[in-house]
């Protein structure tokens, strides 16, 4: 077979992929760049040439500002928690756990659910009148809270209902990086008396370090990407207390139809996705023994 | 084992019972709602174990909305996704993975940059898109985005390569083409990888909201979880025990698939992620 009919061949196995990969991944990244700075058109205006009006605009408008602070603080906040949460439950069914089958399904049935779902559930769950959390705190005197309708309190809601529904799915990665870790490196530590802490501590924990960099990328970029749960539990509200960036988005152009400023939205949430790959890649770079 | 286990009882119970209680605590919400479902809506907020089973909410939500519509559109849409996904990442994967191509790095480069921004962020730019071709409000609508993808190529990319060359020249000294060697050897040698894959796209897609809910606008087309979501909403003002019925319906089958397949779905996600 000659080079030139075999570099074809090969162009004709990925032109329908990359085809379809260009129309609505590549390209679409082209014209949110492109339509972030011109104007919206309306029936009686056309879009016009604005340049960096939309991006002032954004500057000065606070529900960006809360939406960026919001997810941020999704972010730093249910990222670590499920992560540790995902390392602590891999650590529990790798172990000589009695009913580990059992625990482990428990673990990781969140993830199969639809977050819609996910989210009926606990908007229930977080109901002022007969919510069971609600049932839970009487005893304590708290009764009627509206836990998704107070300000202070929303975002911290969609928190607990985003660590509950990934940690379990982390934990599989973990899992599948503790059963590659040698058991040779337990019994020469029991045998010199390190304790179960110390072990941890010095040499499963570092040795999860490439795996808890993967899952962490993935956790993030779900921090933005995620917002499915938000429409059904709060709508964004109270007051935007619970907007995050692609919900923004959302907002700005299918409720209020502002195409160009949405697409300006959108270049802020893909500088932060270009971050996350950026660092990824510096991070992964210095990791050369993996693999 | 060793001595120094013998100390740690105490603490393989205390860490046995944590195990326990978290694993609870995770169920917690999910019996909660089976419990509701199950139920009489008059016993929706106390919790009397001797409270009579019903199957009624199942059919109140059944009859209340077209669910069985929905049903139907998440099976094909589901289905449709996982036939085209399987051809036309196959055929990508395998280019990467055994062709020699001017450009091929930077072209695997560009597909790769779908793993960090998929398509439910370029929500506007592709309702842009799928409108200027007319097709708003179809099912082929909700699926286009989500034809190719850069996770399904890399996966099996890395298959691929793991396979030795020796299989592919022992297909072609025997006469087979290029898609006969793809069809005889490298298929059915990475059947696991693709049973994990299709576990991962099928769970994916039955549970996607954002783009459905964005460019579906009727009954025909919508999926299981834009039609739950318009149901469950508080305006609709219906009873909890209903709404936990429709979700746990909704959820049903593919609940139902992962305790039967527990093992399989569980590697399936290890597979599929840990490459």
């Amino acid at each position: 077979m000659t080079g030139s009919r075999n570099s074809l061949h090969a162009w004709l196995l990925v032109f329908p992929a990359c085809v379809l990969l260009a129309a609505f991944t590549h390209i679409p990244i082209i014209t949110t760049f492109i339509h972030s700075f011109y104007s919206t058109p309306r029936p009686r205006r056309p879009s016009r040439f604005v340049g960096l009006d939309n991006y002032e605009a954004m500057l000065t408008d606070p529900i960006f500002w809360k939406a960026l602070w919001n997810n941020a603080v999704y972010a730093l906040t249910s990222v670590p928690i499920s992560i540790a949460l995902a390392m602590i439950m891999a650590l529990f069914v790798n172990g000589k756990l009695r009913g580990k089958g059992f625990v482990r399904l428990a673990y990781f049935t969140p993830t199969v659910l639809p977050m819609i779902a996910v989210a009926n559930i606990w908007l229930f769950f977080y109901n002022p009148q007969y919510g069971l959390i609600d049932q839970l705190l009487k005893p304590f005197g708290i009764v009627g809270v509206n836990w998704l309708g107070t300000q202070s309190t929303a975002l911290w809601c969609l928190i607990v209902v985003a660590v509950w529904k990934e940690a379990g799915f982390f934990m599989i990665f973990y899992l599948a990086a503790l059963q590659n870790i040698s058991p040779d490196l337990r019994e020469a530590a029991s045998i010199e008396g390190t304790s179960r802490w110390t072990f941890f501590w010095r040499i499963t924990f570092p040795l999860l370090m490439p795996t808890t960099l993967f899952v962490m990328v993935n956790a993030v970029i779900n921090a933005f990407r995620l917002v499915d749960h938000i429409f059904v539990m709060t709508g964004g509200g109270p007051d935007n207390s619970t907007s995050v960036l692609l919900f923004h988005i959302y907002t700005v152009g299918f409720r209020f139809f502002d195409q160009a400023y949405a697409a300006t939205l959108t270049m802020v949430l893909l500088a932060i996705l270009a971050l996350i790959a950026i660092g990824q890649f510096l991070l992964t770079d210095k990791r050369v023994h993996y693999e | 084992m060793s001595l120094i286990d013998h100390h740690d009882t105490t603490g393989e119970w205390l860490e046995t019972l944590a195990a326990w209680m978290l694993g609870l605590l995770w169920l917690l919400p999910l019996l909660f709602a089976v419990w509701t479902a199950f139920h009489p809506s008059a016993y929706v907020a106390t919790f009397d174990l001797f409270a009579p089973l019903t199957l009624e909410n199942f059919a109140t939500a059944w009859n209340a909305a077209p669910f069985a519509r929905y049903f139907l559109n998440t099976v094909l849409l589901v289905t449709g996704i996982l036939i085209a996904q399987f051809i036309l990442c196959t055929l990508a994967a395998f280019a990467f993975a055994r062709f020699d191509f001017r450009g091929r790095d930077f072209l695997f480069a560009l597909v790769l940059i779908q793993l960090m921004v998929s398509p439910d962020i370029l929500i506007l730019e592709n309702y842009i898109t799928i409108r200027s071709l007319g097709l708003v409000d179809t099912l082929p609508a909700i699926a286009l985005p989500y034809l190719a993808s850069a996770f399904g190529i890399f996966l099996l990319r890395q298959t691929f390569k793991s396979i030795p060359k020796d299989f592919e020249e022992a297909a072609r000294i025997e006469g087979c083409s290029t898609l006969g060697v793809l069809w005889r050897v490298y298929i059915p040698l990475g059947k696991p990888i693709y049973l994990a894959y299709g576990l991962v796209l099928v769970s994916f897609h039955w549970n996607n909201y954002l783009w459905p809910l964005i460019i579906t606008n009727s009954v025909s087309t919508r999926p299981l979880t834009v039609g739950l979501a318009i149901f469950a909403s508080p305006d609709q003002g219906i009873d909890w025990s209903v709404i936990c019925a429709a979700t746990l319906m909704t959820s049903g089958p593919l609940l139902i698939a992962f305790l039967l397949f527990q093992r399989q779905f569980v590697q399936s996600f290890m597979r599929a992620g840990v490459r």
